[in-house]
């Protein structure tokens, strides 16, 4: 199996805080890798440097072969790095449809076009409408995204992410603040495009990881103390120890 | 803002059709000034509304950066400085030909929007302000001191422009139609642009710059490339001043009056496409209106100015997007109500007098309104 | 050398003025967020109200003594009717109802006072010339102003460091919501910052008088000045304003004395003249890009922001 991404010895400091430590990790082709930790345990971080904003103090990292540690934000995403925020950060005036077909835009070469209306643009409106369909919020394209609910919110960040058609879709906690009923929804979808797209999935809520992850990694403290399939992540006594203890007691 | 919450608040074709139909007419109307001018052989009028149509111009550019792309420019007025100088300088040393000056202004003018811009988006939020103001100060100074052009006194421009026999600018409304056809043209010009993919960038990065570089936007590109093209329209509208007053000085481009072109474009509605020209020709015909009744005009225009910021938020675009014709009735009576007492009254102490009395109490009111608001939103 | 220490003291007096209206511009913004453009105008008032009361009182000390607490009111009553619901507004809103407030404050002035300006008469006693240095006389009013703008300095450095308000003060500009979690009344602790940032520009304004004319517009330029230093500074810091307001004091009392001499050697004086000041002013401005530039939050950002 190829890897999509290869991190090898990661290291961040701030201060005298080291939020990554020594980290290595991989990704394989069309799978989807859980990384799960306490709090506190550097997963922000380790999303930061991943998609380029925080550099690291040591360590590489590869994506499909190519050296990007030292590779700027947008570069990155033009190759095809996608990310969802943590904080949902969409464009709030725009309407669901215009904040996907920008997402499009962003990836179908320069933008120094100045005369052609972009709303009437096929190229940016078709495959936009198609992921909103992916994640199923085609009915609500021609809303403002500010009137969308939270859980819309959170899917229209994933068609934003699919939309770029990526090599590699980094969820940064797609579950965090909603309902069982949203969360459920999100895991199906997640399911539906499971394969196509390579996935780094940051998340709480154990039963989404459980239910989606092909291989799960365990960040304590910035380091990576486990890496492995569900079953040998719930067996393994270090990681029940360092953080699944309660909540395996409690299944 | 609260209309956040309604669907409303994205302004969709049926919303802002309002005033789109008014800002037509509006840019119709203007085109009409020389001929009500001969008509009500008032010559004055279409000195004004040259102003205004001038002015509308710098407005509309510094609306496709402030309005559309989030870049609050406190220093605007230095490209209309830029423009007027470069022709004012050639013309000084005998070049009249227009095809030279007016192309050369422009480029003049961008090349120092190109540097303001360079440094300035190095920075965010109130440093930006800051920045943009402190550098077109310098370039004010730079007019203070180039003493071999007048200096501070400034300079006179004894030849306009030579368009060679296509155009003469001495005649009048022969150059107000030269004003107007720019407007319409820088008009045009930004309703494309704003709408293309560019623009969709610009406004994309007004929103939230950080995310659109993590969807792959090298976003300052974009907003310098607003940025340069902003200061080359108000360097042509630089032009257009020191053409039609025939002199140009350090004071055009004054902080201060990068302020008034702000309050142009935040009185007119920032980020809509007629936004700006309603916004000028409100701004100078107050002034017009007003400094008729009272030298001290400003002492009303001064808390009015307060009052939108505060209260009208979205400008005169925004009352009628939001089919507040309440609103800009109310205004409309409160100016004829003061046109009456001013009628009524000829002295010059009991108006602006009483005007000042009436702006506070407004003031009062509004602010108690708010604050009960506020308390009500609290419980 | 003797001239180098008087222009020196020049604009150790300039830098003095600056700083007292920078340190109420800096906290403003510091505490509250706020970027306050009127406060160029309650410089401006502090003035005139000083030309009147003294003219009233016929004594300058009495007068400046009246001024300060008119002064003082007028930030508090601009304060509580109009700023207070902008402290939550974008910078855009608050530039913009201040720059509106400028507009009325200087007609207000021309209203009231006229527009041809007015003279402040200082004592006789101060109108003559002190010994600083054996061989350098220099003006006692200005010699006045340094010590004054010393004090203040020293006055506002206790009040910050070592008093109860002072501790609020720094803990609101490194983080506001901490304040108001500790239940401090945080509206009359704004109203409070405000009237001292008021205070401090009419004493500014009403000490400048003397030395310029009091008039329209007379705060505008410092103004813009003033928020040089504080952005230069660091937003918040008191510290940071008052070596920012000496450098630029210094630099441009230094720049308008010295630099027509170098240039007079290869220009005609009045065109020396008219560059130099140009050139003084504009190498502030350039002082402020480099330093947005290189250090964009300034030289001494407050702790936290």
């Amino acid at each position: 199996m190829t890897e999509v991404l290869k991190v090898s010895n990661l290291v961040k400091r701030f201060g005298g805080l080291t939020a990554t430590d020594n980290l290595s990790l991989d990704l394989r082709q069309g799978e989807i890798h859980a990384v799960i930790g306490p709090n506190g345990a550097g997963k922000t971080t380790m999303i930061g440097q991943l998609i380029g904003e925080l550099r690291p103090d040591a360590g590489t990292i590869h994506f499909m072969g190519q050296d990007i540690t030292a590779m700027p934000v947008h570069q990155r995403s033009a190759s095809g790095i996608a990310r969802s925020f943590q904080i949902t950060s969409i464009f709030q005036n725009f309407t669901a449809l215009d904040n996907v077909a920008l997402a499009v835009q962003a990836h179908d070469g320069h933008s120094f076009r100045f005369w052609a209306a972009a709303r009437k643009d096929k190229s940016l409106r078709e495959p936009a409408l198609q992921a909103l369909e992916q994640v199923g919020l085609a009915h609500r394209a021609d809303i403002t995204a500010s009137a969308l609910s939270h859980g819309e919110h959170r899917q229209l960040e994933i068609a934003m992410a699919l939309a770029t058609k990526p090599k590699l879709l980094l969820l940064d906690e797609p579950m965090a603040g909603m309902g069982p009923e949203d969360s459920a929804r999100m895991v199906r979808m997640l399911q539906g495009i499971k394969g196509s797209v390579t996935i780094l999935l940051i998340e709480h809520d154990m039963d989404a990881v459980f239910a989606l992850a092909d291989r799960i990694t365990v960040l304590v403290y910035g380091h990576a103390i486990a890496t492995g399939l569900p079953d040998e992540i719930r067996r393994n006594a270090q990681v029940r120890q360092a953080y699944l203890g309660d909540e395996a007691a409690a299944e | 803002m609260s209309s956040a919450s309604h669907s409303s608040a994205a302004p969709t074709a049926d919303s802002t059709r309002l005033s789109f139909i008014v800002g037509l007419v509006l840019l119709g109307f203007l085109g009409l000034i020389p001929i009500l001018s001969v008509a009500f052989e008032d010559p004055f009028l279409l000195t004004l509304f040259t102003r205004i149509v001038i002015m509308a111009i710098a407005a509309v550019s510094l609306n496709l950066i402030l309005g559309y792309g989030g870049m609050v420019s406190f220093g605007h007025a230095a490209y209309i400085g830029v423009g007027g100088y470069t022709v004012g300088i050639l013309a000084f040393h005998g070049v009249h030909a227009a095809w030279i000056q007016w192309p050369l202004a422009v480029l003049i003018s961008g090349i120092v929007a190109a540097l303001i811009g360079l440094l300035s988006l190095r920075t965010k939020g109130i440093f930006f302000i800051m920045i943009t103001l402190a550098l077109s100060q310098l370039v004010y100074y730079l007019g203070n001191g180039a003493f071999a052009y007048g200096g501070d006194d400034g300079l006179n421009i004894m030849k306009r422009s030579d368009f060679g026999g296509l155009l003469n600018l001495d005649n009048r409304p022969t150059f107000y139609y030269l004003c107007w056809v720019i407007l319409l043209a820088t008009v045009f010009f930004v309703h494309r642009t704003v709408n293309s993919r560019f623009g969709m960038v610009l406004q994309g990065a007004k929103s939230n710059d950080r995310r659109m570089a993590t969807i792959g936007f090298p976003v300052h590109r974009y907003q310098l490339t607003a940025f340069v093209l902003a200061g080359m329209i108000c360097g042509l509208a630089g032009v257009l001043t020191a053409t039609f007053t025939g002199f140009i000085s350090p004071a055009m481009m004054h902080w201060s009056r990068s302020g008034d072109l702000i309050v142009m474009v935040v009185l007119g509605g920032m980020g809509s496409l007629f936004g700006p020209v309603f916004g000028t020709v409100a701004f100078l015909l107050l002034e017009e209106v007003l400094s008729s009744w009272t030298e001290y005009w400003k002492i009303v225009f001064g808390p009015l100015l307060v009052l939108v910021v505060l209260f009208a938020r979205g400008g005169i675009d925004g009352a009628m997007v939001r089919g507040q014709a309440g609103t800009l009735l109310a205004g409309c009576a409160a100016f004829f109500l003061l046109y009456g007492i001013h009628t009524a009254y000829e002295d010059e102490w009991l108006i602006p007098t009483l005007i000042l009395v009436a702006a506070c109490a407004l003031v009062w009111v509004a602010k108690w309104a708010v604050d009960r608001k506020k308390a009500a939103s609290h419980d | 050398m003797l001239l180098i220490f008087e222009q020196f003291l020049n604009g150790l007096q300039i830098g003095l003025l600056l700083f007292l209206l920078a340190a109420g511009l800096t906290l403003v913004f510091g505490i509250m967020d706020m970027v306050n453009l009127a406060h160029g105008s309650l410089y401006m008032m502090g003035a005139y109200f000083a030309a009147v009361f003294t003219e009233w009182t016929g004594s300058f000390f009495l007068g400046a003594a009246l001024a300060l607490p008119a002064g003082a009111l007028l930030g508090i009553a601009v304060e509580v009717i109009a700023l207070r619901t902008l402290y939550t507004r974008d910078h855009l809103d608050q530039v913009l109802a201040t720059f509106g407030l400028i507009l009325f404050f200087n007609e207000l002035a021309r209203l009231m006072f006229g527009a041809g300006g007015m003279t402040i008469q200082t004592p006789d006693w101060l109108q003559g010339q002190i010994m600083v240095l054996p061989g350098l006389p220099y003006p006692s009013y200005r010699f006045l102003i340094i010590l004054v703008g010393l004090l203040c300095a020293a006055f506002l450095y206790v009040l910050v460091q070592r008093t109860r308000l002072g501790m609020l003060i720094r803990a609101g500009a490194s983080n506001r919501e901490m304040v108001g979690a500790l239940g401090v009344n945080i509206k009359q602790l704004f109203t409070l910052v405000f009237g001292l940032g008021s205070a401090l520009a009419a004493l500014a304004g009403l000490m400048a008088g003397p030395v310029t004319t009091v008039q329209i517009g007379m705060g505008d330029n410092i103004l813009i000045l003033a928020l040089v230093v504080i952005v230069i500074g660091g937003i918040g810091s008191l510290p940071g304003a008052f070596i920012a307001a000496l450098a630029i004091g210094i630099i441009d009392t230094m720049g308008r004395a010295f630099l027509p001499n170098i240039l007079g050697s290869f220009l005609s004086p009045s065109e020396a003249s008219t560059l130099a000041t140009a050139l003084s002013s504009m190498l502030i401005y350039i002082l402020m890009a480099a330093v947005l530039v290189l250090r964009p939050a300034g030289l001494f950002p407050a702790p936290g922001r």
